[in-house]
């Protein structure tokens, strides 16, 4: 199989193993991504930026506080999803009786004023995020060199998306989120604050953002801009897989992520775009996306 | 109710009150307009500076063929900058590489932006609302990583030195004012054909779709069609900006297909009106201008720019020519 493709092993799983972590990432966002649109129905705009906040609270942490990385993975999200419970509170909360696309534009301008306000303070150019001391080296697979850092990333996120997915499908706080998505005057009526519960998972899935901010802090480097670019990959991704289902959410992350591994290996020069290809080929086949039913 | 539908609420009721008057009132108005904006436009040169009032040009041109989208059939595109920065890079190439007359290079880019339309216009539409905003978000930032990896857009350089030639082998468009009444011709060949495009039953169609897509259906309008055609009009008439401004600048560059650059034509209409045909150029005259006062401070443009689109969604969502329209004494009806 090697011979094939004309690459060697060490090359094809190495691109692999970026892709997956790619992948970790989409996946990471577009189920944030997913978990706010099916309560608020709102897409946000703004995540790719509060996943670069994620990873500035991260690197801000350790210059200035001089804590580490593991209480940055602590406090980042929790400052990310903070923030997004700020803004959930004084802006998108108004928009609600309105149509999607201004959530979608008010959340567009958000993207811009953080985005500009951390370029206007730390320039464009990355700064450095060392990995922490317990996850540094790496294991001999045999087939391929795996530093622990991305081992670790991709566990970490494979366990926050399924502990995601099973607070959502399989326990009774989520089984209140589910009803409160499908009929929110009925399930307030129950006596469930539902205007809370929207704050929650608002500030729920951007702190999602900040996690895989700081878990990406080590491996890009810290930039104004490591956000905005991912955002429309991550639209992309969501658009392939549905907004329907969580599950879909992370299959599809995963995969485009793969897939884009594979293609640096085959045919390097497509790899900016094979996301989006697919995008226009599963849109020709099924237009509701792979997992999705159309709302 | 669309976005685009409370938007231009203001507007319905103004048309309303007009044909309330007899129609001969609301044209003769409109002709009156019509020739206070062309006097004033023709005038500007000697008051401004020419490349600038063209930059506004081109900007309105763009952000009026954007509006006919979402203001007028409810879509909102995120991936314009594709058709203007596409029919940019087509433009300066035909016109530089090829050594092809000006109106030649346009005709070319205007033709590409078309193409793109059709094709991203046929994908596009087969989903709604804010799907359709990331779809077309997602194709255009194909387009743009296209532009910085193929051999013919010269990558970071972009295309620069584009000469801006000989119009119709009659108009040397080297001489700043010959250029400038070029783009004005060019702006308002765009602006009366969109303004065609509203007041023909095509146009009524897509308002109806706007409103209420299934009920479009249900009497018997193939609304797919109707749809692709705003889109394909829309993208070609963006193109069509994005060429004049290569050949204005004489450059083209990443900045023109870049996803900020449809944020900003979306912001151009916001801040205007959406669903108000004045509102884009009104809009994109304000943005144009703030950017380049901005550019003389420290302050932050995207900041700023984020900051207008935030007040924009959550106080004025009419735009300023729609607050105006609504406003108007008399005309609530």
């Amino acid at each position: 199989m090697f011979d094939l493709l004309g690459v060697s092993p060490q090359v094809l799983f190495g691109q692999l193993l970026l892709g997956l972590i790619n992948g970790s990432f989409y996946a990471l966002l577009s189920l944030g991504l997913a978990v706010i649109f099916g309560m608020l129905n709102v897409i946000n705009f703004a995540h790719g930026a509060l996943y670069m906040v994620g990873a500035f609270v991260a690197w801000l942490l350790l210059n200035y506080l001089g804590l580490g990385y593991w209480w940055a993975l602590f406090l980042a999200p929790t400052v990310v999803g903070l923030v997004g419970m700020a803004l959930e509170k004084t802006m998108l909360s108004r928009l609600y009786k309105l149509d999607h696309l201004y959530g979608l534009l008010l959340t567009f301008g958000l993207a811009l004023i953080l985005e500009g306000a951390f370029r206007h303070q730390y320039g464009v150019s990355g700064q450095p995020y060392p990995i922490p001391d317990l996850l540094k080296g790496g294991q001999n697979l045999g087939f391929m060199f795996l530093p622990n850092y991305r081992g670790w990333v991709v566990a970490a996120s494979l366990i926050v998306c399924f502990g995601t997915w099973f607070a959502i499908e399989r326990t009774r706080l989520g089984a209140y989120l589910r009803a409160a998505t499908e009929n929110p005057v009925l399930v307030q009526a129950f006596g469930i604050n539902v205007p809370v519960m929207v704050s929650l998972t608002y500030a729920f899935g951007v702190a999602l953002a900040g996690l895989a901010g700081v878990l990406a802090a080590p491996i890009y480097q810290v930039s104004p801009l490591m956000g905005s670019n991912l955002i429309i990959i991550v639209f992309a991704v969501v658009v392939i897989g549905g907004m329907g289902s969580i599950l879909g959410a992370i299959v599809t992350g995963l995969g485009l992520g793969l897939m884009e591994g594979l293609t640096k290996v085959v045919y390097p020069e497509a790899s900016n775009i094979v996301v989006f290809v697919v995008m226009a080929i599963v849109l020709l086949i099924k237009p509701a996306g792979l997992f999705g039913r159309e709302r | 109710m669309t976005a685009a539908s409370q938007a231009t609420a203001a507007t319905a009721t103004a048309t309303a009150t007009a044909t309330l008057r007899g129609p001969d009132a609301g044209t003769a108005r409109t002709a009156l307009l019509f020739v206070v904006g062309l006097t004033i436009a023709a005038l500007a040169p000697f008051a401004l500076y020419p490349v600038f009032v063209m930059k506004v040009l081109c900007f309105a041109l763009f952000a009026c063929a954007f509006n006919l989208l979402i203001g007028f059939a409810g879509l909102l595109s995120f991936g314009h900058a594709a058709f203007f920065g596409g029919a940019a890079y087509v433009t300066a190439h035909a016109v530089k590489v090829w050594g092809l007359p000006p109106e030649l290079g346009l005709l070319l880019g205007t033709a590409a932006a078309a193409l793109l339309g059709v094709l991203f216009g046929a994908i596009a539409i087969r989903r709604q609302g804010i799907y359709f905003a990331m779809i077309t978000l997602a194709l255009s930032q194909m387009v743009f990583f296209m532009a910085l990896q193929l051999k013919f857009t010269g990558g970071e350089d972009g295309i620069q030195g584009v000469p801006r030639g000989v119009l119709f082998g009659v108009f040397d468009l080297t001489q700043p004012l010959t250029m400038y009444y070029a783009v004005l011709a060019v702006f308002v060949f765009g602006f009366a054909l969109i303004w065609r495009a509203v007041h023909s039953p095509f146009g009524q169609v897509l308002k109806a779709i706007r409103e209420n897509e299934p009920r479009a259906i249900s009497l018997g309008y193939r609304t797919e069609r109707y749809k692709l055609l705003a889109f394909v009009l829309s993208a070609s008439l963006a193109g069509l900006a994005g060429g004049t401004k290569a050949l204005v600048f004489q450059l083209a560059s990443l900045t023109d297909v870049q996803w900020q650059m449809s944020g900003e034509v979306v912001l151009m209409t916001l801040l205007g009106g959406m669903g108000t045909l004045v509102g884009p150029v009104v809009g994109a005259g304000l943005v144009v201008t703030l950017e380049s006062y901005l550019a003389a401070t420290s302050l932050p443009v995207p900041v700023v720019i984020g900051a207008i689109f935030v007040v924009c969604v959550l106080l004025f969502r009419r735009g300023i020519v729609g607050e105006i329209l609504a406003r108007l004494p008399g005309r609530k009806a």
